[in-house]
């Protein structure tokens, strides 16, 4: 869907993309993640051909990229804006039909969003006059009206409540089953492992890190299981076939302990705990994205 | 292209809809029906007193004794009455006067008392019929012969101005050409400011709300730029057509009103009418839009390197420096020189000529060659103001919380794409 081949962008003083490559295969959901000033926000500027790289380049399903294909992508900024003087239902369609889409059709679609996520009542109000939730659900939705084959969200939770949070997160599923490329930047972890097939990491304008979330995490596992068993509590001399990183009492003499095997498998820690205790569960421990994220980050300091 | 067609379409819709739009409209052409009115009245009022004016002459002198005329609305009679009894008789009547010439007139002061402050038309004329009756009992004293003096004197000049043209002699009114060779000069600068004031602030309302980005993902820069400024512009002339249309039908008006012979507003009117309108419209609205794209295309950029209205400063004064120049020249030197050599550079600079040339036309005479070369700059000048804004612009947008300076902007100019 997107190919980004060995992007460069230099702003006077400094290097926003450094030889960035990325692929976003088609009707996947792709997490663009990174720290504050990693260069995301540059990233997705060159994808929406806001700005041009310096040297570089982004296939668009196997094409150069150009402006026919800017109506095919739709584009939800992280700083949201609209005209605040102007009425809800009129700038929903003026922005339907920049994106080439006639004044019948963005109408016709228009009508259908706001039923389906009950903003009826909104057409004739003004942006000033809606509130700051409201205003980035209006955003949403005229960034996904003209049915764009890619979508890309900046931070799409950033700003909303919970429950519109959910309720934007099922859209993009939605979407995203409908047949949409979504890409989108977060900083938001557990957002990524709900919703992303695959991510790439930038960080100070490089890319440290991408592929499937599943892949990723299971390659940052390290032998590391959660035992949770019953019965008195147990200590370990050191005779044990695993290392002991955190022993956590519960209640009810029920009790939880964090291990890392050194060289030895599942089976050999079973072996070794069933004559001690009953053993209520084991657990390998996959470290979440968030623990990846903040691992590869502080790397590279 | 179609995008700037609808981006063009919004910037005009949502402005043309405005309520201070409309009221606009409204407004100035009823100031000036209600300016013309008023001047008629007061030109009404200055030609003659409201009522018939007695003056009751004590002439201690006695030289003035039955030397005075009787004019229109003041009557002139010999008191019987002592002055104090006179005085007494003032209270009644509103319409009455006492004039008191002393026995040594030349000396002591000649009074002249009435219930309320005489009025101006009354003094100035007791004043006039004074002194003609003195000079010329003066000249009667010194034996010399006002039969003979009154015949040189027959002389009355008044001299009228003729413009000679290719047609024929015609008679030039140059008070009025003045007139709207100043409020041509006036016009064009306050739409050019109003005008590109209202581009700037419309960039400066897409940056600030942060949609530039959405827009942008859409349609390129330039575009935007280029569908406001036509969008706006477009705005301006509407409101022009609007109101040389409400003018017409309002001067009609005035002309229908004030249209007795000799009322000075017919006058300027009939000297309104030998103007050659069309010409100077059409002059007016080519230097109208040429200009508004030259500024708006600078106050464009100004509006993209800031993040608010405030920090504009800077940006505006050199922008409008040359403006500001050619319309104070144009009010104070121009108009009484419209041929000088200043003038005439000044309407071929692209900067400065839509004022200085909007004062330039009414006078008519300006040469063929000039009018042509001043349109060649002002479209080469807008072409080239464009471009520089449309550099700055495209970087502009996209830059939030820096501050701007000139040596910014330059850079900005020669970033790539």
């Amino acid at each position: 869907m997107l190919s980004i081949r060995n992007i460069v962008k230099q702003y006077a003083g400094h290097r926003a993309l450094d030889d960035v490559s990325l692929e976003v295969e088609s009707g996947k959901i792709f997490g663009l993640l990174g720290p504050n000033g990693a260069g995301k926000t540059s990233l997705i500027r060159i994808i929406n051909q806001i700005t041009a790289p310096d040297s570089g380049e982004v296939y668009f399903n196997g094409q150069k990229l150009d402006q026919s294909h800017i109506n095919r992508i739709g584009y939800l900024p992280e700083e949201r804006g609209l005209y605040k003087k102007m009425e809800i239902g009129e700038q929903m369609i003026y922005l339907a039909r920049l994106k080439g889409l006639s004044r019948a059709e963005a109408t016709a679609k228009l009508k259908f969003w706001f039923e389906k996520l009950g903003m009826e009542t909104w057409w004739k109000k003004k942006i000033e006059e809606l509130s700051k939730g409201m205003q980035q659900k209006a955003q949403f939705v005229a960034t996904v009206l003209h049915e764009p084959e890619l979508i890309i969200l900046d931070e799409p939770f950033s700003g909303f409540d919970p429950v519109n949070a959910e309720l934007i997160k099922d859209e993009i599923l939605e979407l995203n089953k409908k047949g949409a490329t979504i890409l989108f930047s977060t900083h938001r972890m557990e957002s990524v492992e709900e919703l992303c097939d695959a991510i790439a990491l930038i960080h100070k304008s490089h890319k440290i890190l991408d592929g499937r979330v599943k892949t990723i995490r299971n390659s940052y596992k390290n032998d590391t299981y959660l035992v949770e068993y019953t019965g008195d509590h147990l200590d370990f001399s050191g005779a044990q076939p695993f290392d002991l990183i955190s022993d956590i009492p519960g209640e009810n003499s029920s009790h939880t302990i964090k291990i890392k095997l050194n060289n030895t498998t599942a089976n050999d820690v079973l072996q070794y705990l069933l004559p001690k205790t009953r053993i209520n569960m084991l657990q390998e421990v996959i470290p979440s994205m968030n623990e990846i994220f903040i691992e590869k980050v502080n790397q590279i300091k | 292209m179609n995008k700037v067609l609808l981006i063009i379409q919004r910037e005009y819709v949502t402005r043309v809809r405005k309520k201070a739009f409309i009221v606009m409209i409204f407004v100035v052409p009823a100031l000036l029906l209600g300016m013309s009115a008023l001047i008629g009245y007061v030109a009404k009022n200055n030609q003659e007193l409201s009522s018939d004016q007695v003056v009751k002459v004590i002439d201690e002198s006695k030289a003035f004794e039955g030397k005075f005329h009787n004019q229109k609305h003041i009557k002139f009679e010999p008191a019987k009455q002592s002055l104090t009894d006179a005085k007494a008789g003032l209270q009644a009547n509103d319409d009455l006067s006492v004039l008191l010439i002393p026995a040594d007139y030349a000396k002591k002061q000649v009074q002249i008392f009435s219930k309320k402050k005489p009025s101006y038309q009354l003094t100035e004329e007791v004043e006039k019929q004074m002194n003609s009756i003195a000079s010329t009992k003066s000249m009667i004293d010194h034996h010399i012969d006002t039969a003979f003096l009154n015949s040189i004197n027959k002389n009355r000049i008044s001299v009228n101005a003729m413009e000679v043209t290719a047609t024929g002699t015609k008679d030039a009114n140059v008070g009025t050409t003045m007139f709207v060779g100043i409020a041509c000069a006036i016009l064009i600068y306050l739409s050019l400011f109003i005008y590109g004031a209202q581009v700037m602030r419309g960039v400066i309302e897409e940056k600030t709300s942060r949609i530039i980005e959405v827009i942008i993902s859409s349609v390129k820069p330039f575009q935007l730029m280029l569908g406001k400024i036509i969008g706006v512009g477009l705005v301006g002339l509407t409101q022009f057509g609007a109101w040389i249309l409400l003018s017409v039908i309002s001067s009609k008006i005035a002309g229908h009103a004030f249209s007795g012979p000799g009322s000075p507003i017919a006058g300027a009117l009939a000297v309104i009418a030998t103007i050659p309108f069309g010409y100077i419209m059409g002059c007016f609205i080519f230097y109208f839009l040429t200009g508004y794209l030259l500024y708006s295309a600078l106050f464009a950029a100004v509006g993209s390197a800031v993040d608010s209205e405030t920090e504009t400063q800077q940006f505006m004064f050199p922008i409008t420096l040359p403006l500001l120049f050619t319309y104070l020249l144009s009010v104070t030197v121009l108009f009484q020189a419209p041929d000088s050599p200043l003038a005439v550079w000044l309407s071929i600079i692209p900067f400065t000529a839509p004022v200085a040339m909007m004062v330039r036309i009414p006078f008519g005479g300006v040469p063929d060659w000039q009018l042509g070369l001043s349109m060649f700059f002002m479209i080469a000048g807008f072409l080239f103001t464009t471009y520089v804004a449309a550099r700055i612009y495209r970087v502009g947008v996209l830059m939030y919380g820096k501050k701007a300076s000139f040596k910014e902007l330059a850079k900005w100019f020669f970033y790539k794409e």
